[in-house]
């Protein structure tokens, strides 16, 4: 597997835990930038992005509009926001229509993702009860990039990963520990 | 392999706004990228439309090409949308405009009028209505024809009330609409000192002087280039001491004028003017 340029995990409901427990193991030395996408209400004010920025090494922060993506960096995608990857490798935002019932929508990163960075994106999809994210995930995979998707025996919800193989069933699944070493071994690959 | 829309690539995308600007003199090269082409592929897939289809349309076929700008711009609003910038209208800026003899306030990008009643709302709540004027701009005349009409479904206006309470106002917010059947109605109060208006932030220049102004969710849109141009607007168009309320995810950093303005909550970006 080639080395990914750009990182992006999307979640929902079952997967809260395994996003925190995945920060919480990956290597200081993990250079490549990491985007995280889950859904949650946008009417409560979460920290969990300041939480985890004190908790572990790697800075941790919420994506802002028009922000350089780098390097040793945790983005979160706002809450009520879709978070999209323009072609210069700058974030922005976007409060158009909620899709698949989400905003953020993980489709929308992933599928801007795949086309900013062609063959050097990697996007993981796990547990959740929706269909977001399968879209988005075909798309990584027209462009090259590398697709892995959570195990949907294992997954606590497996609507959100069974919607990714239902599209292209050839798309490898892993379970959740599996994921993690994968995830981890990036940090040493070339 | 399963092909899911018709993908067009940044290439295509730079012909697209090309032609709009030579056969139209719209500037969209500054609107960022990826949020553009998805709505130019959304665009598309509703009009059952290819690339070729879609720049044929857009020279040769009548009324097409505003259909096109209209369906590009976002048109998400609420009323009291964020409560907390509501709070903070209430507590940190309704009070010092009340020092102006004289109120002009401009609600740029206000798509179909929501932020607008809500303004004349709080003005009301704050004696200071009588003595101001709202004017409502958007560069979308469609969206500016519901605003007009302050006609909004009854369904979306409940949740609006929830927004109102969480703002701190001192009513309820049934004390300001008249529902008819599935629908509120905004009142002619509320209305008179509004005026709707297109304006494009992109092309169109300084038509008044302000003591407040809010754009909220639009520079979102723009790319780096573009803010600066849209902030260089808002400052001319700024009275000294007024005030300047961007969305909850923009901010003045990129504007380069932040040696003029105080900031007054970082959170909800409401910024004021304090040298010219």
């Amino acid at each position: 597997m080639k080395k990914p340029e750009i990182l992006c995990i999307g979640g929902s409901a079952g997967s809260y835990h395994l996003i925190l427990d995945l920060l919480a193991t990956i290597p200081t030395q993990f250079q490549i930038p990491l985007v995280v996408i889950i859904h949650r209400n946008e009417r409560y004010d979460s920290k969990i992005e300041e939480n985890l920025d004190k908790r572990i090494a790697l800075r941790v922060k919420v994506a802002e509009d028009k922000e350089a993506i780098q390097a040793g960096t945790i983005y979160f995608a706002p809450a009520g926001y879709h978070l999209l990857i323009e072609p210069d490798f700058t974030f922005s935002l976007d409060i158009s229509a909620p899709l698949n019932f989400c905003r953020p929508a993980i489709d929308v990163t992933f599928e801007t993702a795949a086309e900013a960075y062609q063959d050097l994106c990697c996007g993981i999809l796990l547990s959740g009860a929706n269909q977001d994210g399968a879209k988005g995930l075909m798309r990584i995979h027209e462009f090259g990039g590398n697709c892995l998707v959570q195990d949907p025996v294992e997954a606590e919800i497996s609507t959100m990963p069974q919607a990714a193989l239902t599209l292209w069933p050839a798309h490898p699944i892993y379970t959740y520990n599996e994921l993690k070493k994968i995830i981890i071994q990036m940090t040493y690959s070339n | 392999m399963v092909k899911l829309v018709p993908l067009i690539t940044y290439e295509d995308l730079s012909e697209i706004i090309l032609l709009v600007k030579n056969v139209y003199d719209m500037d969209l090269s500054g609107y960022s990228k990826a949020s553009l082409k998805r709505r130019v592929i959304r665009f598309m897939e509703l009009e059952k439309l290819d690339l070729l289809g879609l720049k044929t349309a857009l020279i040769n076929t009548k009324g097409f090409y505003s259909h096109f700008i209209m369906e590009l711009t976002v048109n998400v609003t609420e009323m009291f949308r964020d409560p907390q910038y509501y709070q903070l209208l209430n507590t940190e800026v309704m009070p010092y405009l009340a020092s102006f003899p004289r109120l002009r306030l401009w609600s740029a990008g206000c798509s179909t009028g929501e932020e607008v009643y809500s303004l004349s709302i709080i003005l009301q709540e704050h004696g200071l209505y009588q003595r101001s004027f709202i004017y409502g701009t958007d560069i979308n005349a469609r969206v500016l024809d519901t605003a007009k009409k302050g006609i909004y479904s009854l369904a979306k206006v409940k949740e609006y009330s929830d927004n109102y309470l969480k703002s701190g106002c001192k009513n309820s917010l049934s004390d300001y609409y008249t529902a008819m059947y599935e629908a509120a109605c905004m009142p002619n109060e509320l209305k008179e000192k509004i005026l709707f208006s297109t304006h494009n932030l992109v092309s169109d220049g300084v038509f008044n002087e302000f003591q407040f102004i809010s754009c909220r969710n639009v520079l979102i849109y723009f790319e780096i280039d573009l803010q600066k141009k849209v902030f260089e607007l808002f400052d001319k168009s700024l009275a000294l001491f007024g005030f300047l309320c961007l969305g909850s995810k923009e901010s003045m950093i990129h504007s380069g004028l932040l040696h003029k303005y105080k900031v007054i909550d970082k959170k909800y970006n409401i910024y004021q003017k304090i040298a010219l």
